[in-house]
């Protein structure tokens, strides 16, 4: 994994160089015009968020069955990436809807979960940050929650209306639409693994650090 | 079983002895659940001078003090425990670790339970809210929602048991994780005082939080021996 790192890191660069092309080729969406370009940008790191959100849970619960440490950092790593790709569309995401809806926030369903999320996984990063020792199993178990939470606050939302556009749609685009946003969903998805393998190289390093001064005080 | 729910038993008849002896959680909580309402009452009573509370605002007024003073009251139970190191004792004790969840469970659900027969009345007093129309569905949303609040609070007041700065993270915690809780609440209880109530969405309410305490319950019951293991 170590050694995909530098490649990985080219290929999502290049990417990201090119996808505007792509991105301004690509033809005016009919009732929103040039607002749209944004969806190539703001989708992508929205579902990368939850897919990662999950990810973490997922190997949070394993980290608590079997107590290893390269549990703890790959969840850490996916953690901070979910927080990252987090603020991400929660930028590109009320840019979008000032112009679309006209307000920058709304309370609908998939806003809400989306930004109760986010908050879970902040308040893991603050644990961890300031739990002191220890914190690590107890942030896996933050995490297992707060996966475990998300439906939870989508389900109850969404007996209110919803005016985000459903993901249904996403797989139905016309192939003028879908190519550059696939485009841009690789480069985020690379660019996360390549942000991935580093995190976790570098918890790992730290972990060796600390073990190579304890052995060096005996 | 019987020895599972037989310590369940133990522990909770503990807590809840200490607490009728010194009625400490009981009396704080309950002030502070009324200093919320007071604040509250400053934003949220119209002009009118009927001095009811705007819209839907009565059920958020009594389920945030529910809440903040439940908040509260989790960090002082786990305080109280951490002072004779205690804690450590209980998970030392024979029994399943589970068993000791459980029983702090009861006892925080309690105490919780006795905060709210003062506070309800009281919301509805000040702010002239009808939360006494449909006793059984209210006690059923309370009740389920103290369960789903106190299951998440107790797991996460009892892991940051032996973490720094834990008065303020267990706030930052577990706000977000039950958040669905006071969403099911809050509408639910909406509903109850609208002045043609909507039982059915009420009822539908009731179903999500008795659905959130089946599952966290779960969650807590499976994670707590682990996240308690030092």
């Amino acid at each position: 994994m170590r050694k995909a790192f530098v490649p990985l890191l080219a290929v999502a660069g290049f990417i990201f160089m090119t996808a505007p092309i792509l991105v301004t080729r690509a033809p005016y969406e009919s009732t929103m015009g040039l607002v749209q370009k944004i969806f190539y940008f703001h989708m992508p790191p929205a579902m990368l968020m939850l897919l990662s959100a999950i990810f973490c849970g997922i190997i949070s619960a394993i980290e608590l069955i079997r107590k290893r440490p390269v549990y703890d950092w790959i969840a850490y790593a996916a953690a901070e990436l979910t927080v990252l790709y987090g603020a991400l569309a929660m930028v590109t995401g009320p840019l979008w809807a000032r112009k679309a809806w006209g307000v920058w926030w709304v309370w609908d369903p998939r806003l809400t979960m989306s930004l109760l999320l986010w908050m879970v996984f902040v308040s893991y990063l603050l644990l961890r940050r300031y739990g002191g020792p220890g914190s690590e199993t107890l942030a896996a178990g933050l995490a297992v929650f707060g996966m475990a939470t998300s439906p939870f606050v989508y389900l109850s939302v969404n007996i209110w209306r919803t005016i985000h556009p459903l993901t249904t749609v996403v797989p139905t685009l016309p192939v003028d639409f879908a190519l550059p946003l696939w485009y841009a969903f690789t480069g985020f998805l690379l660019l996360y693994i390549a942000l991935m393998t580093l995190r976790v190289r570098i918890e790992e390093q730290r972990a060796l650090v600390d073990q190579l001064y304890l052995e060096s005080e005996e | 079983m019987s020895a599972f729910w037989r310590v369940v038993w133990i522990v909770a008849k503990k807590d809840l002895a200490i607490e009728a002896r010194s009625r400490e959680l009981l009396n704080t909580t309950v002030f502070f659940a009324l200093s919320c309402v007071i604040v509250f009452s400053v934003s949220f009573v119209g002009e009118g001078g009927d001095g009811r509370a705007l819209g839907d605002a009565a059920a958020g007024i009594l389920w945030i003090a529910i809440a903040f003073s439940g908040t509260l009251a989790l960090g002082r139970t786990f305080e109280r425990e951490r002072y004779g190191d205690t804690l450590r004792a209980l998970l030392l004790a024979p029994g399943a670790r589970p068993a000791v969840y459980v029983g702090k469970l009861v006892g925080v659900v309690g105490l919780l339970l006795a905060t709210e027969i003062i506070i309800v009345p009281l919301v509805a007093l000040l702010f002239q809210a009808r939360l006494f129309d449909h006793t059984l569905l209210l006690a059923a949303l309370l009740g389920f929602g103290t369960v789903g609040f106190a299951c998440v609070g107790t797991l996460f007041a009892a892991m940051l048991g032996r973490a720094r700065s834990r008065d303020v993270l267990l706030p930052i915690l577990l706000y977000p994780v039950t958040i669905p809780v006071m969403i099911a609440g809050v509408r639910g209880t909406a509903a109850l005082i609208q002045p043609t109530p909507q039982l059915d969405m009420a009822r539908l309410w009731i179903m999500l939080l008795l659905s959130f305490d089946v599952v966290f319950l779960t969650l807590s019951l499976w994670t707590f021996e682990s996240v308690m293991t030092e």
